[in-house]
């Protein structure tokens, strides 16, 4: 065991744990952080999806002791009570169904929009490709990506 | 008074609060301490179990007979429902309570539903065959409109006036003649129990004495309400079975044999001894579990453990790619009756065109996006678990009946897991967790790793289906011979003691096997000679396996639609018929029947062309277009019904013919499943059956060797991804009862319907595009090029 330091979403944290633990259990055992949660282990279907510095990284296959930059969860996104606009996109578009994966649609969705605001349907596709779900909402949660870059472009017009 | 819940305030929060539409500004407004005050000061069920002193158990059954075991009015003028369901995804939850609210009178933002507990919700079987709205719903209306009757008496006993004087609005009774006199639900039972007995041998029959009202006057039906549950899954506030944590709770994680069939011959624990935190290692019988403190000490131990297994003496399976071959082989472990009607084989031996052909389905697997998991609380020397398993309360009776204590000191907590389509391995992580946790007398948390659940969760059965057709001389389907079987020997139900995998790797077995199913298409297809046989075979190996069956969403229903709707276009192809005109014709020659199949098929199969803009001709398409480009397109139709529900559904692709990968680039689905009640809902689950129809189309096979499943990640078992996803579906809802508007019209399930017929349609539009008839699915790309590719002579 030895000690690590985190900082997640705006706070900086000390757990002492095992420095090969995979950041996702420290997120949900230590710091009570659920948004990402446990699919595979293996980095192949992004459920444990969070954000390092703008990178959408696998937290399950990531030892805790090299994280060095800011880690977001989906517990992060919302600024002041008010849910960021992908949260929100996903709530009109009922993206979801059982929403066990959507952490990762979530997640994998932000890194791509934050690098690239307005991608194609082809570069939103094959951003996505990782995040998989087994109820197949992907149709939804594509309409509910194309709904926030359509505002942002609008907001962008408004200007 | 002490908490009559008994669980983490936080989950109790979670399970009260989710339901509540605008959420947050509710918490905000009134604080969560206003949440535990009236969770403690609920007057139903769980104020009983205050009462009497047991708010730590033991657990009776909820009596569904009470009125107050439904509903609970509060003194702000809300109610709480309780119902005896789960949702997995599909938007049950927000059906149920808009169902409810309709009867009752209230706003649907004045209302929460608490839902498969089975402390304190009746038991109405949890989840499985799409019949949650369609069965369960309709006991819920019935409730919901006898909590009105009662609260219309006592109202007209409040404000002196007969009932047929007065008007319900939003939980307010006010004088048709003079609104200003009213009396609020709230006022006249909140905080109070209503007391009222119910009728009904079992509670599907549950009633009380008041009518539902016509569907023409649901206001709440028939509205695309949001889902209350989204807002916390996407905020990440939701606390779920997965989330759940206890104080001196353990974490444990089984250790499978390494091959199927093993025994355990020695376990040397010393090989964990230095793993941090570890705890204990369990064993009984082949079964093998390792506790740590930790959640990340117990992956490792689990992997680290040494152990010792002696390999079965003859293997338990045969490879996948022999499987077919070895089914058709195979001694059946039961036959049907045939079925006959007319002189099919008259009529085969007198058609001018007799059509062949066999199709092949192979296992294919739940392989949950969350593998299976369970908290098991072994305090008080009661067993709550908490769990995402669809069937709660069989959860709770099986668990009972296996660590042999009372069932009325066992209950399940249902919480929000990931996609229940039927017989997951939920089931059989609850009951490992139970056990655990009574060994240990301490609280686990048992988690499933990715291998351990695509490698042994349930599987669909797989089928081979032999099809045998005459045309006569004008096209016309005369005979039709179908043998269906189905490698679904001891196919597992729900939660029964000795069918988990746990009890079985102990060595427990019941006493037979359960037969297990394979079944008949279902179409309303006007065929004059008939004959249908069904089989089922068994594999080698039938206890302890990682080829267990179990219900999978309509759990024979996309394998036998498959073939049987391939089949009918390969009758369509033969008689140079358009696919949609050959089964309007059909169907038009049906008889009809008590819930209008046939009128509801027609008005499906019309629609979905419409919809589609089908134009009429035969498959395939033409050669001359097939020859241009790399890229053909095509499009095919398959019809069905799963009980009540009628769905056709419309597949446009495009096959590489370089690569021979299939994109479905357009899905058109019409479904008709009477009376709707959430429009937006019902689309979204129509959409999503699809897809998960089009990942066992184009995607799903379960692939093993002689002694192990190895399909077990996202590698070696793929599934559909956004890459795959069409650019274009469409829904339409249909209504095709006769009566459309007619007061008594039925809402019918829907969570499968439209899963059932995709691997036909997207069969019928490779077809279509390439003239190249696919009977083996999945339809990966490398048996999609092979079949393009004219072999070499």
């Amino acid at each position: 065991m030895s000690i690590v330091k985190l900082h997640v979403n705006g706070a900086v944290h000390e757990v002492d744990v095992d420095p090969s633990t995979p950041l996702l259990y420290v997120l949900r055992n230590d710091l009570d952080l659920h948004g990402p949660r446990f699919g595979c282990g293996m980095g192949q279907c992004s459920v444990c999806t969070v954000i390092i510095d703008g990178v959408a990284t696998r937290s399950c296959i990531t030892p805790v002791s090299t994280v060095r930059g800011k880690v977001t969860t989906l517990e992060g996104l919302s600024t002041n009570g008010r849910l960021h606009p992908l949260q929100q996109a996903w709530i009109d578009e009922q993206a979801a169904q059982c929403g066990y994966c959507q952490n990762g649609q979530i997640m994998t969705a932000k890194a791509l929009l934050d690098k690239n605001p307005n991608p194609s349907d082809a570069e939103i596709r094959a951003a996505m490709d990782g995040a998989l779900c087994r109820c197949m909402t992907y149709y939804r949660v594509q309409a509910a990506i194309h709904r926030v870059v359509r505002g942002t472009k609008a907001a962008g017009e408004g200007k | 008074m002490s908490d009559a819940l008994h669980l983490p305030k936080a989950v109790e929060d979670a399970l009260l609060a989710i339901n509540q539409p605008s959420r947050r500004s509710f918490l905000k407004a009134s604080g969560a301490l206003v949440f535990s005050l009236s969770v403690s000061t609920l007057p139903g069920t769980r104020a009983l179990a205050a009462e009497s002193g047991a708010a730590v158990g033991p657990y009776p059954d909820p009596d569904f007979l009470q009125l107050d075991t439904w509903i609970v009015i509060h003194p702000d003028n809300t109610a709480t429902f309780y119902v005896g369901k789960t949702d997995g995804g599909q938007g049950t939850g927000t059906a149920f309570r808009q169902m409810m609210c309709d009867e009752l009178d209230i706003a649907y933002d004045k209302t929460r539903l608490v839902m498969g507990r089975t402390d304190i919700t009746p038991d109405q079987g949890g989840s499985g065959g799409s019949d949650g709205v369609e069965r369960d719903g309709m006991v819920m209306r019935r409730v919901a409109a006898e909590g009105r009757r009662v609260l219309l008496e006592l109202g007209s006993q409040h404000l002196g006036a007969p009932v047929d004087m007065l008007a319900v609005a939003n939980a307010t009774i006010a004088l048709k003649s003079d609104p200003v006199k009213k009396v609020t639900y709230a006022e006249l039972v909140g905080g109070k129990r209503f007391n009222i007995p119910l009728t009904g041998r079992n509670v599907d029959a549950a009633t009380g004495k008041a009518a539902v009202k016509p569907v023409t006057e649901l206001r709440v039906v028939g509205q695309s309400l949001k889902r209350y549950d989204i807002p916390a899954k996407v905020d990440g506030s939701l606390k779920w079975a997965v989330d759940m944590k206890l104080p001196r709770m353990v974490h444990a994680r089984n250790v499978r044999p390494p091959f199927a069939g093993a025994t355990l011959q020695r376990i040397d624990e010393s090989s964990v001894a230095d793993v941090p935190g570890f705890v204990r290692v369990v064993s009984r019988g082949n079964y093998v579990a390792v506790i740590c403190e930790r959640e990340e000490q117990a992956i490792r131990a689990a992997r680290q453990l040494k152990a010792e297994w002696k390999r079965p003496a003859a293997a338990p399976f045969p490879p996948s790619d022999e499987l077919f071959d070895y089914m058709r082989r195979a001694t059946p472990t039961s036959t049907s009756e045939p079925k006959v009607e007319g002189d099919p084989a008259a009529a085969l031996a007198s058609a001018r065109h007799v059509v062949e052909a066999e199709y092949e389905v192979p296992f294919q697997g739940h392989s949950s996006i969350g593998p299976a998991h369970a908290l098991a609380d072994p305090s008080d020397g009661q067993m709550t678990i908490y769990s995402n398993d669809m069937k709660s309360y069989g959860l709770r009776i099986g668990v009972a009946k296996f660590l042999d204590m009372p069932r009325e000191k066992v209950r399940v907590v249902y919480m929000d897991g990931p996609q229940v389509y039927g017989r997951t391995a939920a089931d059989d992580a609850g009951f490992e967790a139970a056990f655990l946790a009574k060994e240990l007398g301490r609280p686990v948390r048992v988690q499933w790793m990715r291998d351990e659940e695509s490698g042994w969760d349930t599987k669909g059965p797989a089928h081979v289906f032999k099809l045998r057709g005459g045309l006569d001389d004008q096209g016309k389907v005369v005979a039709l011979e179908y043998e269906a079987c189905s490698a679904d020997h001891n196919h597992l139900w729900y939660n029964e003691p000795d069918t988990v995998l746990i009890a079985q790797l102990m060595g427990r077995r019941p006493a037979n096997p359960a037969k297990g199913s394979a079944e008949a298409p279902t179409s309303m297809y006007a065929i004059a000679n008939r004959r249908t046989t069904t089989r089922i075979v068994g594999l080698p190996m039938i206890w302890e396996t990682p080829l267990r069956t179990g219900n999978l969403r309509d759990p024979n229903g996309p394998q036998v639609t498959f073939a049987f709707e391939s089949f009918i276009d390969e009758l369509a192809a033969a008689a140079k018929a358009d696919p949609v005109q050959f089964r309007l014709d059909m169907l038009a020659d049906a008889k009809e029947d008590d819930v209008f199949r046939k009128a509801r098929s027609l008005a499906v199969v019309r629609a979905a062309a419409k919809t589609y803009g089908w134009d009429a001709r035969p498959s395939p398409k033409s050669r001359a277009a097939a020859a241009r480009g790399k890229l053909l397109s095509g499009r095919g139709i398959a019809y069905t019904y799963r009980s009540n529900t009628i769905v056709a559904v419309i597949a446009e692709v495009e096959v590489n013919r370089e690569t021979g990968r299939v994109w479905a680039k357009r899905l058109v689905c019409a479904h008709d499943c009477g009376l709707v009640i959430n429009p937006e809902g019902l689309q979204h689950t129509v959409e999503c059956g699809m897809l998960h129809g089009l990942s066992r189309a184009l995607w799903e096979e379960v692939t093993f060797d002689t002694e192990n499943v190895t399909s077990v990640n996202w590698a070696s078992y793929p599934s559909l991804r956004h890459s795959d996803t069409p650019a274009a579906i469409d829904v339409v809802l249909v209504n095709g009862d006769p009566t459309p508007g007619r007061p008594d019209l039925a809402p019918y399930g829907a969570g499968e319907c439209s899963h059932k017929p995709v691997i036909a349609a997207v069969a019928n539009a490779i077809y279509d595009a390439t003239g190249v008839r696919l009977r083996r699915a999945p339809f990966r790309s490398e048996r999609v090029l092979a079949a393009l590719t004219p072999t070499s002579t």
